[in-house]
This record gives structure tokens, C-alpha cells and sequence, in this order.
């Protein structure tokens, strides 16, 4: 009686735990189906190719011409730009932390930079918009502060403590024999970090910086407010795109999704817009998944 | 991992010891071998993790083309007192050592040692078979490498004449591009060694080399010490007694952090001095 009862509670959580997982495939699943379902009737509208290989995005224009590709330049623009400066530099805090500074002020450092991974986009925003902006225009010698570089830094402040802390997680992974191993050889430190412990941690490497720039190539709100949200595609070379108001996809959706009534060919190509980032982010995050678990055999002895 | 370490242990003097006292168990209360006479030589070697006591005055010499192995129970310091030889214990924060510790007569422990080139010229082999996470060539021209050798050519000769030495040439001579992995343990363990042949070291020490490998691998790896002391100096830390008693030259038996006794192999497994000597190697402990 009293092991029935037990068996039947045991029986409600193991349900309830399932449930739980099958919700959140089941929630996942259904946000893709209403992407699509939301999106593909624009091409009834107008023709898939004049999506994917339109070269204007004028939804008050007439006709109006619904264009991915400059979005999609956008967000490879301010990403590469991000990527610039955040992988040197999360990499570098990484192994910084890690086998570098001294152990208080590694845990400090550890602490802070979770901290800035817990600042509010719309904050880091802001302070962009107000702050950096105009800075980087001065300095600069820009037209406008709202441009694809501005958005790069900000992004970059976003993904570094992604790409800090699991890159971290990486080569605390490594087992410590390496480390003995390479300085019993008479190699140096610096020689058995470069040589030895980063190219084991390598896979957990890639993965933080493809989860960082995944973070930063979804990222909405920054961007709406730093670069702009107009923008063709580049005529002029890339440094003269970095230095000039660009529109992203996530700023486009972002921007616009209020401004648009349910079912018109807009509404619709903003649907097929969060299509395009879906599949991206999926395959940022697939790449990193794939990464890590490479780390987990090269870390086993 | 990489953290700051104590400057110069050989110059640290423990709390409320004076120099002269030091100086005095060295030269009077401890006698010991003439300097000058080992490759490897400890005088009066105290150890310390922070306020722990691992090593208490040990004094020893090892010598040329001679194995060298240090016995005793769990936890009695031999392993620290291997790592005394090459610095290991310098990347352990809180250690200190006093004492004196030569190689050919050179105060290794002075400030101007580099540990690196120290470790070049003394080389060590683990408990744990611990090969890179890379190829089998890479493993063992990691040493050559980081020492500055470029030459493709030189280094697959070098990589060739170690794999040789360690005599895993002809296992793995048709799979020098495949990870290091793909080996058995006793095969990771030659491999290791080889690797640290590659540096050209002049002695080599090994902190139980065969404790995690199968008879037949500690055999192989026994065999390679014998030829291996025709051009180095060994020292080698072993839990196994009958290894000790097969393959080294000299034995010294270790309690407690102390050295209780120190001679030709043979004499200590057949007439030790010490009442705990005999008790150990007879099997009555440890």
C-alpha cells in the first residue's frame, strides 16, 4: 500500500518532469509553425525572389519592395564588426583570468564580467545612443553618430561575457597533467598556454565565440537605437558601410512590427525576416553545440 | 594554474629558524655525502605546504648511470622529494623549500636559474601517462619545438630516433599523424617518455611510472629504464618493491617525510640497518 502510494508520486513527477520538457519542444516547435504560417503567404503577394534577392527594403513605397538582402548585410555588417573586437578580446579576458592574474583578482574579474553580462541591452543601448555615439562621430568625422561601428562596439560589449565565460569554462576543463606535462619539458608558461591548453580548450573556444556572436546577431535593441535603420546595400566598400546608418534584421522587425496590420504583405515579410534570423541563430547554436561536445572528448584521457 | 610563486624558496628560512641554525644543520648535526660526488645531490632538504611539514632534513645523492629509487608508503614525501628536483613544487602556491639542492655542483634553487632550462636538463615522467591532445609526432617533438627547432626534417629524425629509444618505433612508425589517444596506456606511457628523451635531458626523473599499466607494459618500461641509465642519471618513485629491488642501483626508504636509509639496492632488501627499513620491505606495513 504504503510502496503503491510511493510509486504513484514517484510516477506524477516523472510525468510532470516530462511534460515539462515536452512543453518547451511543443512551445518551440509551434513559434517555428507560426513563423512560417505568418510568413510564406507573402509569397502569394509578391515573388520569393524578389525576397530573397531584393535589394530594397521600402515598405511605403509603391509597389512596395520587400528585400532581404540589405537587412541581411546589416546583421552581417555590425556581427563581423562585433566579432572584431569581441573574440580578441573575450578570448584574451579568458585566458587572462584563467592562467594569468592572480587568483583574487581572477575571481573579481570572473565576477565583474558576469556583471556585464547582466546589464540590460536597452541600457547598453542607451548609453550608446547618447554616449557613444556622438563620440565616435567626432572622432570619427561622421555625418551621424547612428552607424554599423557604433552598433559593433555595443554588440561586442554584449557577447564578450558570453564568449568570456564559457571560454573560461573551456580551459578550466583541460586537465591540469597538460599543464605539468609542457612546463616538465621545460616549455614556459606562456609557450604551454599558447601551445598546449588553448588549442585543447579549442572546441569550447569556438563554441563560446558562435553562442556570443549568436547573442549578438539577435540582438534587437541596441541596434534599433544605435545604427540607424536605414541602409542600402554597400557602394561605397565596407569601411565607408561601417561608418553610415545601416538596418539589420532584428532592427527591422523591431522597428516595424508595431506599425503593421495583420495579414498585409508587410506584416508578412517581417514574419519571413524572423524566419531568416531563426535559421541563423539555429545554426549559430548547432555549430557551438557541436563545438562543445567536441571539447568533452578531447578533454576525457 | 599559472599563479605567482615563492621567489626563491632555497632563500626562504622557515619561521623563527635563523640562518645560522640552518646553516648549522647543515654542516653539523646532519652529516652528509660529500658535495661534488652525485649528478643530482639534496643536503639537508626541508619541505613545507604552507605549515606542513612534508620533508624533514633529507639529504641524498644520485648518481650518473645509476638508478636511483626512492620507496615508502603513501604520503611519506618521496613523490615531493622527485619534484624537489625539477621545481614542480613551485607551481604549488603555499611551498617552501630550505636546504641545498645541486646538479653538477649548481645550486638549482638559485636566483638566477631559469626553471625552464632547469627542466630541460632534467626531465620527468608521471604517474599518469599524461600525452598531449595531439598526434604522436607532435607529442614528441613538443619539447624540440618549444625549444626552438623548426626544421621539418630535423624533427621527424628526432621524432623517429626518441619513438626509437622508447622503443615504440615500430608500433606506431605506419600512425605518427594519429592522436595520441589512440594508444594503449603503456604505449601513452612510452610515448611520454620519449617525449621527454626528445629534450635531451641529462637526468630523468619518474614519479611511478608503471602504477597504472598492465605486468607486461611495467615490464617493457623496466627494460627501458636498464638501457636508458647507459646515458642518464634516474630517479624513479615507486610503490612497487620488487620493481625497486629489479631495476635500480641504489634504494632509499622513506617514513614520514624522512629519509630513515640510503644504499646499494641490494644491501637494503637484504641487510637493512634500520629495524623500519626491514619492517616495510618485509611487507609488516605500508
Amino acid at each position: 500500500m504504503n510502496r503503491q502510494r510511493l510509486r504513484l508520486g514517484e510516477r506524477a513527477i516523472e510525468s510532470a518532469i516530462f511534460a515539462g520538457g515536452v512543453a518547451a519542444i511543443v512551445i518551440v516547435g509551434l513559434i517555428m509553425f507560426f513563423l512560417f504560417r505568418e510568413g510564406l503567404p507573402l509569397f502569394g503577394n509578391t515573388s520569393a525572389a524578389g525576397f530573397f534577392f531584393g535589394k530594397k527594403w521600402q515598405p511605403s513605397s509603391e509597389p512596395p519592395q520587400f528585400g532581404l538582402l540589405p537587412n541581411l548585410w546589416g546583421s552581417f555588417l555590425v556581427t563581423l564588426g562585433a566579432a572584431v573586437i569581441a573574440v580578441p578580446l573575450g578570448v584574451g579576458t579568458a585566458v587572462y583570468i584563467r592562467y594569468i592574474a592572480p587568483r583574487r583578482l581572477a575571481g573579481f574579474l570572473k565576477g565583474f564580467v558576469e556583471l556585464m553580462g547582466a546589464v540590460p541591452s536597452v541600457a547598453v543601448g542607451f548609453v550608446g545612443a547618447v554616449a557613444l555615439s556622438p563620440l565616435i562621430k567626432d572622432f570619427l568625422h561622421l555625418d551621424t553618430g547612428k552607424s554599423a561601428i557604433v552598433g559593433s562596439v555595443l554588440l561586442a560589449f554584449l557577447a564578450i561575457p558570453t564568449i568570456t565565460t564559457i571560454a573560461e569554462d573551456a580551459m578550466s576543463m583541460v586537465p591540469k597533467e597538460y599543464f605539468q606535462g609542457s612546463v616538465a619539458l621545460g616549455a614556459t608558461y606562456w609557450q604551454t598556454i599558447y601551445r598546449v591548453l588553448i588549442p585543447a580548450a579549442r572546441p569550447g573556444i569556438v563554441a563560446a565565440i558562435m553562442l556570443g556572436l549568436g547573442r549578438a546577431i539577435g540582438e534587437t535593441m541596441v541596434v534599433i537605437m544605435v545604427t540607424g535603420n536605414a541602409g542600402l546595400l554597400p557602394d561605397h566598400g565596407v569601411w565607408h558601410a561601417f561608418t553610415h546608418s545601416v538596418r539589420t534584421i532584428t532592427g527591422t522587425i523591431g522597428a516595424e512590427a508595431l506599425e503593421v496590420a495583420q495579414g498585409e504583405p508587410h506584416y508578412q515579410a517581417l514574419f519571413m525576416l524572423g524566419v531568416v534570423l531563426l535559421l541563423i541563430t539555429v545554426a549559430f547554436n548547432s555549430l557551438a553545440v557541436t563545438a562543445l561536445g567536441r571539447t568533452r572528448r578531447t578533454a576525457r584521457t | 594554474m599559472v599563479k605567482p610563486m615563492p621567489d626563491h624558496p632555497s632563500t626562504t628560512i622557515e619561521p623563527g629558524a635563523s640562518i645560522d641554525s640552518e646553516v648549522a644543520d647543515m654542516t653539523t648535526q646532519r652529516p652528509s655525502p660529500q658535495p661534488g660526488r652525485g649528478k643530482l645531490s639534496a643536503r639537508g632538504v626541508d619541505f613545507f605546504y604552507g605549515s606542513f611539514r612534508a620533508l624533514t632534513g633529507v639529504s641524498l645523492e644520485a648518481y650518473s648511470n645509476e638508478i636511483t629509487a626512492l620507496i615508502g608508503p603513501s604520503g611519506c614525501g618521496k613523490s615531493t622529494f622527485l619534484r624537489v628536483f625539477n621545481r614542480m613544487n613551485d607551481e604549488i602556491p603555499g611551498a617552501k623549500i630550505t636546504g641545498k639542492v645541486t646538479l653538477d655542483d649548481e645550486d638549482i634553487y638559485h636566483k638566477s636559474v631559469d626553471v625552464a632550462t632547469l627542466r630541460k636538463k632534467i626531465g620527468m615522467v608521471f604517474q599518469k601517462a599524461n600525452p598531449f591532445p595531439k598526434s604522436i609526432f607532435e607529442n614528441v617533438v613538443y619539447g624540440p619545438r618549444v625549444h626552438g627547432e623548426k626544421n621539418r626534417a630535423v624533427l621527424r629524425d628526432t621524432a623517429e630516433k626518441y619513438l626509437r629509444k622508447a622503443a615504440l618505433w615500430d608500433e606506431v612508425k605506419d600512425k605518427l599523424n594519429e592522436s595520441a589517444f589512440a594508444l594503449s596506456g603503456g604505449q601513452q606511457q612510452r610515448l611520454c617518455i620519449a617525449r621527454s628523451l626528445a629534450v635531451e635531458p641529462e637526468v630523468l626523473l619518474m614519479d611511478e611510472p608503471t602504477s597504472a599499466l598492465d605486468p607486461n607494459a611495467t615490464f617493457k618500461i623496466e627494460e627501458l629504464m636498464k638501457e636508458l641509465k647507459q646515458d642518464l642519471t634516474v630517479v624513479i618513485v615507486t610503490h612497487n618493491m620488487q620493481q625497486a629491488s629489479r631495476v635500480s642501483d641504489k634504494t632509499a626508504f622513506f617514513l614520514l617525510g624522512e629519509m630513515i636509509e640510503h644504499g646499494d639496492t641490494e644491501k637494503i632488501f637484504t641487510v637493512p640497518h634500520d629495524q623500519r627499513t626491514e619492517d616495510y620491505i618485509s611487507g609488516r606495513f605500508g
